[in-house]
């Protein structure tokens, strides 16, 4: 690296100036613009660049809607309804917002499940996969305390419970506790500290996703035949092959988005969150948020408080070391016969702790809890260990060209040309 | 076909898996049936004059207990209702207001700025009067119980004698679709018990629908802006959908 100014050539003088000073503009053109980028994505691939957007929308709709919100517990309730009625447009902000929430965890768990079943986790990606789980943490921490903030009957009866698991853990459980709630149950200094870091917490996430795109772009992205690309001729430049693809399927989650914002609103809510909070009162069930849904079975399928509490957190913290369990070469789960079942198995178990978590705590579901949540597990721990050294994959297509383009001359790099720079 | 299959279970499988519980108490399911009701579906509109006439009626029945204490005379103008209709009803009650350069509080006429005036200073308040229980503030009760609008007309129509075998407890009454059965209000609402100037006759069915209908509103005062919005946001975006897929169909057209 020399010292002195960059040599740009952006044809724009105004930019060019800026450019040689501070390349942004050489960046985002080498970044964006002529990345290479395999060219053989399916629509799973939109989801990065949909939950980017989401993130963003949550970030601009949350400091509006901070701006009209008071964090204490007797006014919190009515402040979130003064929204809805009397700020210019605040029902749209609010719900927005709130489906802004259920829609980023469809958005994420989609691009999770995409990361599973094409391996994309695999060398050289781990890190950019760790990097992944700890924005899904955060993103739950953050969502959390979100739901906390109207001040409902779910918002207090779901904060006492899951802030109340902390309490499992010996020695140190009862301070944490405190420390969560700020005294000696959910109060106000509860939902003070909550607001400050669910304000906080999204920028956390920015800078997260900054080390993730960093990480994506030093290894490339992974793709549907999990092959890497051996030159030119399997990749296309991310602009305007991607962006034009990204562009649909934005408008499509767009539409999702809409549907649920302007028809069903309250759809993915819980209604008890319209009652204001009440500590003397308890909810018939007391549910999380439905993307919570899958975790919370997990911990109650197992009856003792300790036990529940650290499977739940190992069902997240298992996908740190994911990709050291997966011994096997072979990322994409199209050539992995035997593997691809077992991940399929591994969703349809995912889905039904999600419906078992919204169920009461009685049988059949607790049972039925328990065979899929053992099962979340096994995939993991039992099943991905032993394929790696039983499963005998498919043969891999030779290049991404040829499996895309067939067995022809390989006119790739001719069809990327018009967008190389000149 | 088959990836096809897998990208709409993981789109639409986590939209639709979890259909939301159905209001149960003590492991029974109480099926709440649908009524009908002018703001159904993704066109329906409030019917003013129904909501009107529910608001006469949360104003000489309901009122006498429940608050709704989100909610300005003001607002009533998005019934239909005229500003001297409004100040003349904000004009009925009187509020405290103060202090005053005296530093004394003092008692004043409602203006259409001001809230609901609350049956009840406090909750204790509320109790004591009600036999130990608490009327809920019906500002967003159609929101914050399952089935909604539904749920409160069944509530308002579901009086009646309990089963043989059931017995009710001292002070309370049997109603077929509250959670229990067991609810503390009696029951509210009776036939000839509001006079309408519009000449809608006053039968129970009709006022529980016209209440159902002003605590709709009152809970989702934006139902009709926001489904207009919808309307004309979802066909923008199905027309910008067309041209996106088009102009990707056009770049990629040299690519595949």
């Amino acid at each position: 690296m020399s010292i002195g100014l960059h040599n740009s050539d952006i044809p724009n003088p105004v930019l060019r100036w800026i450019d040689q000073r501070m390349p942004v503009f050489t960046m985002m053109q080498k970044e964006y613009g002529s990345f290479p980028t395999p060219r053989n994505f399916n629509y799973f691939w939109n989801f990065g660049a949909l939950a980017m957007v989401n993130l963003v929308i949550m970030i601009a709709t949350g400091v509006f809607l901070a701006m009209h919100y008071t964090p204490h517990t007797s006014m919190a309730f009515d402040s979130v309804e003064r929204i809805m009625r009397d700020v210019n447009y605040g029902w749209l902000l609010r719900y927005v917002h709130a489906n802004g929430a259920s829609m980023f965890f469809i958005v994420v768990y989609v691009h999770i499940w995409r990361g599973m079943y094409y391996g994309s986790y695999k060398a050289p990606r781990e890190l950019l996969w760790m990097l992944g789980v700890v924005i899904f943490l955060l993103m739950m921490a953050t969502a959390f305390m979100g739901y906390v903030l109207p001040w409902g009957q779910m918002s207090f009866w779901g904060a006492t419970v899951i802030t109340n698991l902390f309490s499992a853990f010996p020695v140190v459980g009862e301070w944490i506790v405190q420390l969560l709630w700020g005294g000696f149950s959910v109060d106000n200094p509860t939902l003070n500290r909550f607001f400050a870091l669910h304000y906080l917490l999204p920028f956390v996430i920015v800078g997260v996703v900054f080390l993730h795109v960093v990480a994506l772009h030093i290894t490339g992205s992974n793709n549907p035949l999990g092959i890497e690309p051996k030159g030119p001729q399997d990749t296309l430049p991310f602009h305007p092959y991607y962006t034009a693809k990204d562009s649909f399927g934005l408008v499509i989650y767009f539409i999702v988005f809409a549907v649920l914002v302007f028809f069903a609103p309250n759809y993915l809510g819980h209604p008890d969150n319209y009652i204001p909070a009440n500590p003397l009162v308890t909810p018939a069930h007391i549910v999380p948020e439905w993307y919570f849904l899958p975790f919370y079975a997990i911990l109650r399928a197992v009856p003792d408080k300790l036990g529940g509490v650290l499977l739940m957190f190992g069902s997240i913290a298992v996908l740190f070391v994911l990709p050291w369990l997966d011994g096997s070469p072979v990322r994409s789960m199209r050539f992995r016969p035997i593997a691809r079942i077992a991940f399929l198995l591994w969703t349809v178990a995912f889905f039904v702790l999600l419906y078992c978590g919204g169920k009461p705590a009685e049988e059949p579901y607790v049972t039925i809890s328990r065979i899929a949540a053992a099962y979340y597990f096994a995939y993991f721990l039992v099943i991905l260990p032993l394929l790696a050294r039983l499963e005998k994959p498919l043969p891999l297509p030779e290049s991404i060209a040829r499996a895309v383009l067939g067995g022809g001359p390989l006119p790739g790099g001719a069809a990327a040309k018009p967008m190389e720079k000149a | 076909m088959f990836r096809t299959t897998l990208k709409a279970l993981a789109v639409l499988g986590s939209l639709v898996a979890f259909a939301p519980a159905p209001a149960s108490a003590a492991g029974e399911t109480i099926h709440i049936p649908d009524t009908r009701f002018s703001f159904d579906g993704i066109f329906g509109t409030y019917d003013r004059a129904s909501a009107q006439r529910g608001f006469q009626i949360y104003k000489e029945v309901c009122a006498n207990c429940h608050a709704m204490h989100l909610l300005s005379y003001r607002n009533l103008r998005a019934l239909g209702l005229t500003e001297a209709q409004v100040a003349a009803i904000a004009a009925t009650v009187q509020i405290q207001d103060g202090p005053n350069d005296e530093g004394q509080m003092f008692e004043r006429p409602g203006r259409p700025s001001d809230r609901f005036r609350s049956p009840f200073p406090n909750p204790q308040a509320a109790r004591a009067a009600n036999n130990g229980a608490l009327p809920p503030d019906l500002s967003v009760i159609a929101k914050a119980r399952e089935g909604g609008a539904d749920y409160l007309y069944a509530l308002l129509t579901g009086y009646g004698d309990p089963p043989a075998g059931v017995t009710v407890m001292e002070g309370m009454n049997y109603n077929r679709y509250f959670p229990g059965h067991q609810i503390a209000m009696a029951p509210p609402l009776s036939a000839g018990q509001v006079e309408f100037a519009d000449g809608t006759q006053s039968t129970l069915e009709n006022m529980s629908r016209d209440v159902a209908t002003f605590l709709q509103w009152a809970a989702e005062p934006e139902l009709e802006e926001r489904r207009a919005m919808g309307i004309k946001i979802i066909l923008f975006l199905t027309v910008l959908a067309g041209l996106a897929y088009a102009v990707k169909r056009k770049i990629w057209a040299n690519a595949h």
